[in-house]
């Protein structure tokens, strides 16, 4: 790594790569979150209805403790690196007043190409089969890598893990069980299980890419794959679900490049922030 | 002002989702620290979330603002404090007996004991006592807890996870 008299010293570099890293932990968890949370009032039944809003909450109660924990790894970067952290316009702005930033900032004022989460997560509910199939590729992924994380360097990054890891245990039972339910029941809903993974699956890769700062806090991507295959086949052979045969994987969300779904997230989730900046009620 | 003494107002705050449980009772409260002479003295409250997302979290910070505040605390700090995470082992035996007078079968297990595929939870009804019942849904009004229906007296009823 080049480096001059006027960059960062290496432990500021490390800074920069662990507040990136849990702005992607974070970003999963807000936009899973969101996505959950839109079936609020459309569950196919009331208590799947609230089964996701429940999940939803968690995902988002995550969101906020990594976001609280974002911005006090940001405000306490030499003030060259804040500048030069995001590229969004609203943040830059906030950035050169002065002032130090919040969870609520990092969540409102950032563009899509400043969000660092996994294209997976950002896909349409679709219908019932998509959201079940994106959640359990994610909530798979979630149970393995929160075990790692829970014996992070990082304390509180440690602390987050160990307590999301319980969360997580019961989301994978639910989404699993949905699985099983579909793949394994009627013709159609089998039908329809299968192409939801299927049509997912090229999104997958991406959770399990090897990140140097992910293997830093105890997660290794190339590691994990094969208990994270272990799960799925398992689940796939008792729903009669068929391993999709693809092996082309769609990456970029963790680089900031998005499928155009995020942005419609985002044109939602940051409306009020964007046209009354810091409004509260 | 001392540590036993804060504890004690403390009893005074239930969650606003179990009103029948104070927060000391559910083993949200974590820790007192107080420091300096009685005029002077602060105070610090150290408090743990069940569920990441637990919106009671923030209007049990208010409680305990309000609360304190109205026995002469003038500085006071709330930190919230995730390791070690939350379970429902730390429910105090006179918790589950008010969660079960107040109409909530209690968690009935130790946490981490996690349950198979399609397993239910054996749960009695708070109300008869019956073992004759069925879980409705694994989700329920708040986090922490799921539906049930009791097979016996036909009563719908609420149990607080095992988490």
């Amino acid at each position: 790594m080049q480096s001059n008299t006027n960059t960062a010293s290496p432990s500021a570099a490390a800074a920069e790569a662990q507040l990136k890293y849990t702005l992607q932990l974070a970003d999963d968890a807000l936009i899973i979150g969101h996505r959950l949370s839109e079936w609020c009032g459309h569950g196919p039944i009331l208590e799947q209805d609230i089964a996701l809003t429940n999940t939803a909450l968690d995902h988002l109660g995550r969101a906020r403790s990594l976001y609280q924990y974002a911005a006090e790894l940001f405000n306490k970067l030499p003030s060259e690196a804040k500048n030069n952290f995001f590229t969004s316009i609203p943040m830059q702005q906030l950035i050169a007043s002065g002032n130090n930033i919040g969870e609520d900032n990092l969540a409102s004022l950032r563009d899509g190409w400043d969000y660092r989460n996994a294209l997976l997560l950002e896909q349409p509910n679709t219908d019932w089969a998509y959201t079940i199939a994106r959640s359990f590729f994610y909530d798979a992924f979630n149970y393995l890598s929160f075990k790692c994380l829970s014996d992070s360097p990082d304390a509180v990054i440690a602390a987050i893990a160990a307590k999301s890891l319980k969360e997580a245990t019961y989301h994978l039972r639910w989404s699993k069980e949905w699985v099983i339910r579909l793949g394994d029941g009627t013709e159609e809903s089998h039908m329809r299980m299968q192409k939801a993974v299927d049509d997912l699956w090229m999104y997958t890769g991406e959770l399990l890419a090897p990140e140097k700062t992910a293997r830093q806090n105890g997660v290794d991507g190339s590691a994990l794959r094969q208990p994270w295959l272990d799960i799925i086949t398992e689940v796939f052979s008792e729903a009669n679900i068929a391993m999709p045969a693809g092996t082309w994987m769609q990456e970029g969300g963790r680089d900031g490049r998005h499928t155009e779904h995020l942005g419609y997230i985002l044109a939602e989730l940051q409306f009020m922030q964007r046209a009354y900046p810091g409004m509260q009620w | 002002m001392t540590k036993e003494q804060v504890m004690k107002w403390l009893e005074d705050v239930k969650d606003p989702e179990v009103p029948a449980l104070s927060i000391l009772d559910l083993g949200i409260v974590r820790n007192v620290l107080v420091t300096g002479d009685n005029e002077n003295s602060s105070v610090t409250v150290f408090i743990t979330p069940t569920y990441s997302g637990c919106p009671a979290m923030d209007v049990i910070a208010m409680s305990i603002r309000m609360l304190l505040a109205g026995h002469g605390v003038k500085k006071l700090a709330i930190e919230q404090q995730l390791s070690p995470a939350w379970t429902t082992d730390w429910m105090t035996d006179e918790g589950k007996r008010k969660l079960k007078e107040y109409g909530i079968a209690p968690p009935n297990r130790k946490a981490f004991q996690p349950l198979g595929l399609f397993e239910e939870e054996k749960v009695s009804c708070p109300r008869c006592s019956s073992d004759e019942t069925e879980l409705v849904s694994q989700f329920g009004p708040t986090s922490c807890k799921a539906l049930y229906k009791c097979l016996s007296c036909k009563e719908p009823f609420e149990h607080f996870k095992c988490h």
